[in-house]
């Protein structure tokens, strides 16, 4: 009778969120992010106290720090893991607004910390970096913008993709902030490759790059010089590059024990740039090796399943978030190698830095949302082709 | 590329016959086409993907392979140290003015170690620890015997030393050359020069960096490659500093004064020829600041260029010397004295009674507090304001030392008639004493303002003009009468043959805390310049809670306490400075003059 006067109660079809998340959540990127996390706890105990001693404060209050904003970040990564792709990309296309125009306001309302370049945002008990939290949304936006070229009759989205990302490393560079302008024209670089860019004009972008450094490096006496040492064979040994160079050999392979590291109380940008610096030295190569392969596992295996999704928006979200995560730990370790020249980036998930770790948290949810195992109508595909044979 | 129409004409004739809507047609080989397309891009996209995936393995595996290959390496310092290794004077010599070393560079030894290579680590340690008492056996067993393929063991060792370790004969111990910073007169101008520690270390060199007084102040040039080493000539002037450091040394002493600072300046070139603050300390072995108490009262404060304190009565001559400037007084003019001076609250005392009146010479050597006030008075707050800061009572000192710049002066916040009133006798204003003398030889020199400087000049000094020639040697005629008038304040400071002129200065000290004065403690000051007539030094001597003993009560006064002290000072530094002394012979012996 109740059911003929108010209708049948709702029920829900699906399945509950969490087991469903369970099932189709790529456990090993997740396990593999929670193990990086670790281990830049593990490392913030080590790099980080010379820098609380500096400062004023107890040894471990930069751990304690890291500690709360990494779960924080933990918990934003698992929640947005647990969106769907279309909530996801609704949430980054606004957050990505709101970042563009914080990014757009940051020569009025800026401050730079006395450390030349206009990059954040001064809250009173902390700092917030836009472009940290531009980076995912930007992806997002970008990649949705080219999906949508790609319908018969679609807009012109690669051409308007480009356009902003044109606007945003213009707004960048006159911070001037040169890593993360590059990160964002790689990720947009990646998007494009993947999204079917021709191949003429793949080369013609490399020749732009080119270009593009030769005039930084003529015109930007900040840019030259890192070029000029990079390219000088001699190390000098009081550079920064020095002290991580000769951290990494008197680290050998099993390191010099906890605690025993002598680099982080010389390289300011211990807890940052150069964290990979005091894994080695303290850690050995065993410890850093198993960095490059947590990192290498999850660029490599959300490429792998990124192959297999038929979704255009989904591929090329996940491909642009990947690789940006990817290399910017590639080019913070290659820089302590000497493999790339000196440019501050950090690692992601293991550097000190609060917006960076809750800004990455929130680009490895979207990555773990995006990667998530979903009907890929592969029969429904086969049955289709045969039918149209 | 063989694509079907979207629009075949066959099929839509047809559909037409029958009946059928024909854009059913079109929108079904619309459908058709779209999926292609999307099948052929995610082919491509599947095979871009991978391209990417092994790049970035690929990558990432170089970096893993270089930082293998970076791991297996030897570390850098050791293949630093070949033969042929050694350091240059990197650090320039700081010298006084007549080139004699204040500051210079001694080759040592710095002893590290390399475990790999040590054959029997814990008879070296064992070894060690009898060499260097302050090493301990155990921690460096450890760090013998570890994992560690470097260690520090020791960054400074004598010549002694390094032999006893080369005796041990254990490979694995090495020496790096090594620069450290010598000071060879002790403590002597130790506040001037500041001292100096380790920068960046290295095995085969370490930075020597300046940590205090003119070694920081100069650094950059110190370090300056493109110098070749030339030494830093400042204007100090060892023997003189010497002899200044020894009386103040004493004076403070005898007097039981906690503190004291003395500063001897050239009126003209603004030279700082000695400067001292005591207590001090060997730059050699410089002291870590405290960590509590008051670090005004740690020997590393320099009381001479960061103490700011009311310096009291030596002020009057600024008030007197700017109201003649501005024909407002002559020397003669009398001056209502009749106290106490009452201004709102605040009442203006004097600390004898001088009767009702003063000329304005006598308000100055009898130092009547309400006397400078009524000049004050009349002079006005603004044109005061304007005439102190002219002669850089409102800013810290240039002086070329880190410290001078926390020597900021205290004013007050709202510069009132009362304030103007109290600053004319030296008190709601505190300077340091290298203000002071800056202020002193704005009058020695005839009218111009200097800036004191530690480097050796070659000529005079040209300044802004402050007042005229005329009240300037006005001043010093006043000045000289507070010592040479037996009623003077500074009576004590006569030197024959020196013509000394000066003024006293006794402040109450303010409480730390705040709220009031101490009734017992005072800073006393006597700022002077000799010979009084055509001066060619100012000397400034201040000291920090003296208390003269000799007489039935505890005699506080800078008349009993610097004023000694200094007059002591200009007996044992003018002969030096090559300052003949202007006395009358009394009779020469045997000998008869011609003229007579």
């Amino acid at each position: 009778m109740t059911e003929m006067v108010y209708g049948s109660a709702p029920v829900h079809a699906g399945e509950p969120v969490l087991p469903k998340w369970w099932r189709t959540v790529d456990k090993w990127t997740l396990s593999c992010i929670l193990m990086l996390f670790g281990v830049g706890i593990l490392l913030g105990l080590a790099a980080s106290p010379p820098l609380a001693e500096r400062n004023g404060h107890a040894a471990f209050y930069y751990v304690k720090k890291q500690a709360f904003f990494g779960g924080m970040a933990i918990i934003s990564m698992f929640i947005v893991s647990m969106m769907d792709p279309k909530t996801v990309r609704r949430f980054a296309v606004l957050g990505f607004v709101a970042a563009f125009v914080a990014l757009a306001m940051l020569p009025f309302f800026g401050t730079d910390f006395g450390k030349g370049a206009t990059r954040w945002y001064s809250l009173g008990f902390g700092s917030i970096q836009p472009s940290e939290f531009l980076k995912p949304g930007f992806v997002v936006a970008s990649a949705w913008m080219m999906a949508a070229a790609q319908d018969l009759n679609g807009p012109p989205g690669r051409l308007w993709s480009f356009a902003l990302t044109v606007a945003i490393v213009l707004m960048l560079s006159m911070q001037p902030d040169f890593g993360q302008s590059a990160l964002i024209l790689f990720g947009w670089g990646v998007m494009y490759f993947v999204a079917g860019a021709p191949m003429l004009i793949l080369v013609a972008i490399a020749g732009l790059v080119v270009l593009g450094g030769t005039f930084a490096y003529s015109n930007s006496e900040h840019f030259a010089r890192r070029i000029d040492g990079f390219l000088n064979p001699e190390i000098d040994p009081t550079t920064q590059i020095g002290y991580a160079t000769n951290a990494i050999q008197s680290g050998g392979f099993f390191g010099v024990g906890v605690g025993e590291g002598q680099v982080k109380w010389s390289l300011p940008d211990a807890h940052t740039d150069f964290i990979i610096a005091v894994a080695a030295e303290e850690y050995g190569l065993v410890l850093v090796l198993v960095i490059i392969g947590l990192y290498a596992t999850i660029v490599v295996r959300s490429l792998t399943r990124l192959m297999r999704e038929r979704d255009t928006f989904i591929r090329l979200a996940g491909t642009g978030l990947a690789c940006m995560f990817g290399v910017q730990a590639m080019i913070n370790m290659g820089v302590a190698v000497r493999l790339l020249p000196a440019k501050g980036m950090t690692l992601p998930f293991v550097s000190y830095g609060g917006s960076s770790l809750i800004a990455t948290g929130i680009a490895v949810g979207m990555l773990l949302a995006f990667t998530r195992t979903r009907p890929q109508g592969e029969i429904g595909d086969i049955l289709k082709g045969r039918g149209r044979l | 590329m063989n694509r079907i129409p979207l629009r075949p004409l066959a099929r839509i004739l047809h559909a037409r016959q029958v009946g059928e809507n024909p854009d059913a047609i079109e929108r079904e080989n619309l459908r058709i086409r779209h999926e292609q397309m999307r099948d052929k891009a995610r082919q491509r996209a599947e095979g871009r993907l991978l391209v990417m995936g092994v790049m970035f393995f690929c990558a990432f595996a170089v970096i893993g392979v270089r930082m293998g290959h970076l791991a297996g390496s030897e570390p850098m310092e050791p293949r630093a140290q070949a033969k042929g290794a050694s350091i240059a004077a990197q650090r320039a010599d700081i010298v006084d003015r007549k080139g004699r070393i204040l500051a210079t560079n001694m080759e040592t030894h710095s002893l590290y170690a390399h475990p790999k290579q040590m054959i029997e680590p814990e008879r070296a340690a064992k070894a060690l620890a009898g060499i260097f008492p302050d090493l301990d056996e155990a921690r460096l067993t450890k760090d013998f015997t570890g994992a560690r393929k470097f260690v520090w063991v020791k960054k400074k060792i004598s010549p002694e030393q390094k032999q006893a370790v080369h005796d041990i004969g254990e490979p694995g111990l090495l020496f790096g050359p090594r620069e450290m910073r010598l000071y060879p007169n002790g403590k002597l101008a130790s506040h001037i020069l500041g001292g100096s520690g380790f920068g960046r270390e290295g095995v085969h060199s370490a930075e020597v960096v300046g940590v205090a007084g003119v070694e920081k102040f100069f650094d950059d040039q110190l370090r300056d490659p493109t110098r070749e080493g030339a030494p830093l000539q400042l204007s100090i002037d060892l023997t003189i500093q010497s002899a200044m450091e020894r009386v103040l040394y004493g004076g403070m002493n005898l007097l039981n004064a906690k503190g004291a600072a003395a500063v001897l300046m050239d009126p003209y070139t603004g030279e700082i020829v000695a400067m001292a603050s005591l207590p001090d300390f060997d730059p050699n072995d410089r002291p870590r600041p405290p960590v509590s108490g008051s670090p005004s009262d740690s020997p590393l404060f320099n009381r001479a260029v960061q103490g700011v304190y009311e310096l009291g009565s030596t002020f009057k001559i600024f008030a007197v010397a700017q109201a003649m400037d501005l024909g407002l007084v002559n020397a003669n003019t009398m001056i209502d004295i009749r106290g106490p001076l009452k201004w709102g609250k605040h009442r203006i005392r004097d600390f004898h009674y001088y009767g009702k009146e003063l000329s304005t010479t006598k308000v100055l050597v009898k130092s009547s507090n309400i006397g400078t006030a009524r000049l004050a008075k009349m002079v006005g707050a603004t044109r005061q304001q304007e005439f102190l800061k002219s002669i850089g009572m409102f800013d810290p000192t240039s002086i070329e030392m880190v410290e001078a710049r926390t020597g900021k002066p205290l004013l007050p916040q709202n510069w009132s008639e009362l304030s103007a009133m109290t600053i004319s006798y030296g008190h709601g204003i505190s300077t340091t004493p290298m203000h002071l003398a800056a202020g002193y030889a704005a009058i020695a020199n005839g009218g111009t303002f200097i800036k004191p400087t530690l480097l050796k000049q070659g000529s005079p000094q040209k300044g802004p003009r402050v007042m005229s020639a005329e009240t300037a040697a006005r001043a010093r005629a006043m000045l000289r009468l507070v010592v040479s008038h037996e009623e003077g304040t500074a009576s004590l400071a006569e030197v024959p043959g020196y013509a000394v002129g000066g003024k006293t200065g006794t402040a109450d000290k303010p409480k730390e805390n705040g709220g009031g004065y101490y009734e017992d403690k005072v800073i006393a000051t006597f700022a002077s310049m000799f010979p009084a007539h055509d001066p060619k030094y100012v000397l400034v001597v201040t000291l920090d809670e003296p208390e003269e003993n000799t007489g039935g009560e505890a005699r506080r006064t800078a008349g009993w306490t610097a004023v000694p002290v200094a007059a002591e000072i200009i007996s044992r530094v003018a002969p030096l400075l090559g300052l003949r002394p202007d006395i009358e012979p009394v009779q020469l012996a045997g000998i008869t003059l011609a003229s007579q």
